[in-house]
């Protein structure tokens, strides 16, 4: 990711800023410009998340990409926010901690780093929720 | 008068015990402990750095207390791990607790007392009417070289304070330091572990600096060390901040419900910010606090502080988690996957 793409994601990956037409009243994250549903009758505004949601589905991933190699086997899920909306996510736990419908709260740790001299990307990530 | 709004603190959940480490190196481990009174120390997470710990902090800090973010106008992190060599620490934590953009900001580096340093600032801000509120954070992963004394205390973690003048839950009465050019630890440029002075640390480092400051603090209020009902002093180890509360004539019980070295290690930055954390986390309304940090190149901040009534109503101090639950929420590791959380092992 340049230094440009990931300085323009820091609002939504830190304070998990997105998008609620008030047309419709569905949310958006990472937010949206557009409303699919209202197409030009839509109107958004931005919304902070509360970082509270549940895990819809998950997976074990255990080949993983080099930046994530360090931390395998990790958990990546979609998670449904309270307010509604979906996203992926790590959820960081032991691999036999997380089952479907587990509640999640929102954390602040590094997503990656471009290498050793390279820009770190800090953002959200989830944990449980006990 | 000028004190703590609200704080918080943050502690991973990994932990190392000083055992572990001692039988990788062939150390005799009752030895270790028993000479330093560390059982286990924090270890962070793969993804956890010192600006991470540095922004959970500061959001249990908000977490606590409802604070317009938008009048705080300072954020300082003290550390001697920023994640950086140049680019400041302190611009995530804004960013993250949404402070930004009207606000200075600085990162922090005296060994393990860039923390107070950074409530010393924010105290000067706010009392001289610049600014509502500043935050100021001590945070640290600390950094020990495999198989040195260090590595068996060097933790990570880190607390954030909120400073201001409205209604604050503690207030503090007093600050004054101790400081001098003393070198007794260091880490050049470029360099991934620190090297100190071994033996020579303890008597012209942190004793003459913790007890200079300690006295000089009693001797402008008035007070003795009767007149508190705890005392946090900085814990490389349990021996050094015992000792010196020894002979400044604080007793066991006043130091002991701040003194979290033996469970936790030494988080540098984050120690006397954390310890006075776990002392709020149990602390009345009326109850006096003494404060005396220690960064090694010298320097000591002492701070005298008065808890008020405000801490039972304006906080709610369950919406962010105690150290003490922290301390008790822990996973141990062997030394092969320590290693590899800190980063250890190069590939």
């Amino acid at each position: 990711m340049t230094v440009a793409r990931f300085w323009r994601r820091i609002p939504q990956r830190y304070n998990l800023i997105g998008t609620k037409c008030e047309t419709c009243g569905h949310v958006f994250f990472p937010p949206r410009a557009f409303c699919p549903h209202c197409r030009r009758g839509g109107d958004l505004h931005e919304i902070q998340f509360s970082g509270k949601g549940k895990v819809l589905t998950f997976s074990i991933v255990h080949s993983a990409s080099d930046q994530y190699a360090e931390q395998k086997p990790y958990v990546l899920a979609i998670i449904e926010l309270e307010e509604g909306a979906r996203m992926t996510t790590h959820i960081v736990c032991e691999p036999d901690e997380v089952y479907i419908g587990m509640p999640v709260k929102s954390v602040f740790r590094v997503l990656d780093a471009e290498g050793a001299d390279g820009v770190i990307h800090y953002g959200t990530k989830f944990v449980p929720d006990e | 008068m000028v004190g703590i709004i609200t704080y918080g603190a943050y502690i991973p959940r990994y932990r190392i015990k000083v055992e572990e480490i001692a039988r990788v190196w062939g150390a005799n481990a009752a030895e270790i402990s028993g000479g330093l009174g560390v059982f286990e120390k924090a270890v962070p997470d793969y993804d956890e750095n010192t600006a991470t710990f540095a922004v959970e902090a500061a959001r249990a800090a908000l977490a606590r207390r409802s604070v317009d973010v938008s009048e705080i106008r300072a954020v300082y992190v003290g550390s001697e791990s920023h994640p950086y060599a140049v680019k400041p620490t302190a611009v995530t934590v804004g960013e993250a607790i949404g402070a930004t953009p009207v606000m200075t900001a600085a990162d922090y580096e005296f060994a393990c007392k860039a923390g107070t340093a950074a409530i010393q600032t924010s105290m000067g801000l706010v009392a001289s009417g610049m600014m509502k509120y500043a935050v100021a954070v001590g945070a640290d992963t600390a950094q020990g070289a495999p198989g040195d004394a260090l590595e068996y205390t060097a933790a990570a973690g880190g607390a954030a304070y909120v400073i201001g003048n409205d209604d604050p839950i503690a207030e503090i009465n007093e600050t004054c330091s101790f400081t001098s050019d003393t070198p007794d630890f260091w880490r050049r440029e470029g360099e991934d572990y620190p090297r100190h002075g071994g033996r020579f640390s303890g008597e012209p480092g942190y004793f003459k600096h913790v007890e200079s400051a300690a006295k000089m603090m009693m001797e402008r209020r008035g007070t003795r060390p009767s007149d508190y009902d705890y005392a946090v002093f900085h814990q490389p180890n349990a021996k050094f901040p015992q000792k010196a509360a020894k002979s400044l004539g604080f007793t066991a019980e006043q130091i002991k419900p701040g003194l979290l070295v033996p469970r936790l290690g030494n988080t540098y930055s984050g120690a006397v910010p954390l310890g006075l954390a776990a002392v709020l986390d149990i602390a009345k309304p009326g109850d006096r606090i003494f404060v005396t940090s220690y960064g090694s190149g010298a320097g000591s901040d002492s701070f005298d502080i008065t808890v008020t009534e405000a801490i039972l109503d304006k906080i709610d101090r369950s919406r962010a988690p105690s150290v003490e639950s922290m301390l008790n929420k822990k996973k141990y590791l062997d030394y092969a996957v320590y290693a590899r959380h800190k980063g250890k092992i190069k590939v």
